[in-house]
This record gives C-alpha cells, structure tokens and sequence, in this order.
C-alpha cells in the first residue's frame, strides 16, 4: 500500500430531489508513472491509481480509467444528479491492490 | 566567430535533437483519433475541450471537457511517451457529460478528447498546449 494516501471528497449536505449537483474529489497519491530514475539511474517501478468509480445508491455516475499521465493527487470534478435521498461511494483502485472507499450521505432538502 | 570544439558540438546537437525529435516522438492527432474511433468520421460538434493555451508547469495542466449526450469520454495527450491519459464513463447517475481533471504533458503538443455519443457516432475535439516545463520526469 502506498504511503499517505487519503481520500478528501466534497459533496452538499442536501439537494432537491432531481436536482444537479457538483461534486470534487482529491485523494493524496504520489502516481509514480514508471518512467522516471533515481538517483542510481535505476528506473522507478510503476505506481499510481488506475480507476476511479462514484456510485449513487447503486447507481453508476461516473468510471474512470487512468493512465500514468493523470497528474499527482488525482483531483476529479463532475456532476450527479440525486433523485432521492441516499450514500455517494467513491472508490479508487490502486496498481498495488489496495482498495481506498469513502462514502458521503446526502438528504433531501 | 571562432567556435571552439565543444561549443560546435553542443549547438549542432541541440539543434539535430530539436528537428529530430517531434518528429519521431508526436503522434498524429488525425491517427490517434481513428484509433479510438475504429476508423470512424468524427464530427467536431458537440464536444468542448478547455485546456490553458499556455502551462508553465506539464505537472498539473487543468482540463475540462462538456459532451451532452456522451456515454464516453477518451482524453489523449499525442506528444506524451504514452498518448493515453483517461477514459471518463458516465453511468445513469450522472448528471451531466463533463468532468475536469488534471493532467501531466510531457512538452508542447495536441491534447485530444474524443467522445462516444448514444447513437455510437464519434465526436473529437482537439487543443494545442505550450509547455514552458515539461512533466514526466527524466
């Protein structure tokens, strides 16, 4: 598992029903592409966060597949909309196997 | 002018690298986007890339793209060592075609976002991007 890796998401706390809504993601991750050398010339093996989902209550809102060129800290911005009150779930998926969740609930307003 | 040997060297170098190299490293825009398209006509409507003309870092280079009515969304960087970048899904939840994310570029070059509409067309959009400081390490 990669070293301080932490999950930040930004949702409303409420919405109308139906209503469309912005919603930021960031998760702290170094995303080593595999490309750069350190100090002994040896290449850096490969490291980063290959995809990334947002799912409303089931419901898929966005997937993301990505390659190396996504910049450090992945930073994600989209919209859901929200037909009922209910759990956002943001998943990341690393090279590593690990699996890093965090889960936002939001009511009707 | 006298140029000393070393100087010579390093001037023809520099300037044999610079020719030589977009050349081989740039893939074409037109090629990138039949290859996601399957050798499709892509139209350029419908489809809106925001990217800065200008990045003084190719670390983080801030992009956003709108595609009203796409299921995909493929980003492609041609003069990266690896033109991928992303591929946004968009699921029945969401609430519109657009995302914005940040991105690494190696140099100057074409950022390239082609979108997989409903109805199975293609839709492409294309920016060029200076890079003061390119951003994948080496």
């Amino acid at each position: 598992m990669a070293k301080g890796v932490k999950p930040r998401v930004k949702v409303p706390k409420t919405a109308a029903a139906g209503e469309t809504i912005t919603i930021k993601t960031l998760i702290s991750h170094k995303m080593e592409t595999g490309r750069r050398k350190d100090g002994d010339g040896n290449v850096i093996p490969r490291s980063i966060i290959n995809r990334f989902t947002c799912d409303f209550n089931g419901n898929s809102v966005v997937d993301v597949n990505m390659e190396p060129a996504i910049s450090v800290n992945p930073y994600f911005q989209f919209e859901a909309t929200v037909p009922e009150a209910g759990e956002f779930t943001f998943t990341w998926y690393d090279d590593d196997g690990s699996v890093y969740e965090k889960k936002k609930a939001i009511k009707l307003a | 002018m006298n140029f000393t040997r070393r100087e010579t060297l390093a001037v023809s170098g520099a300037a044999l690298a610079a020719s030589v190299l977009p050349l081989n490293l740039m893939a074409s825009t037109p090629d990138l986007i039949s290859g996601i398209t399957g050798g499709a006509e892509a139209s350029s409507t419908g489809i809106s890339l925001t990217a800065p003309e200008i990045a003084e870092n190719g670390n983080t280079v801030p992009i956003s793209i709108d595609a009203p009515g796409a299921v995909a969304i493929t980003v492609l960087a041609a003069g990266n060592p690896t033109p991928g970048v992303a591929k946004f899904n968009f699921g029945s939840g969401s609430g519109s075609q657009s995302c914005s994310t940040r991105i690494r570029l190696a140099g100057t070059q074409d950022v390239i976002a082609v979108a997989e509409m409903a109805d199975g067309s293609f839709s492409a959009a294309h920016q060029t991007v200076k890079v003061t400081i390119g951003g994948c390490g080496g």
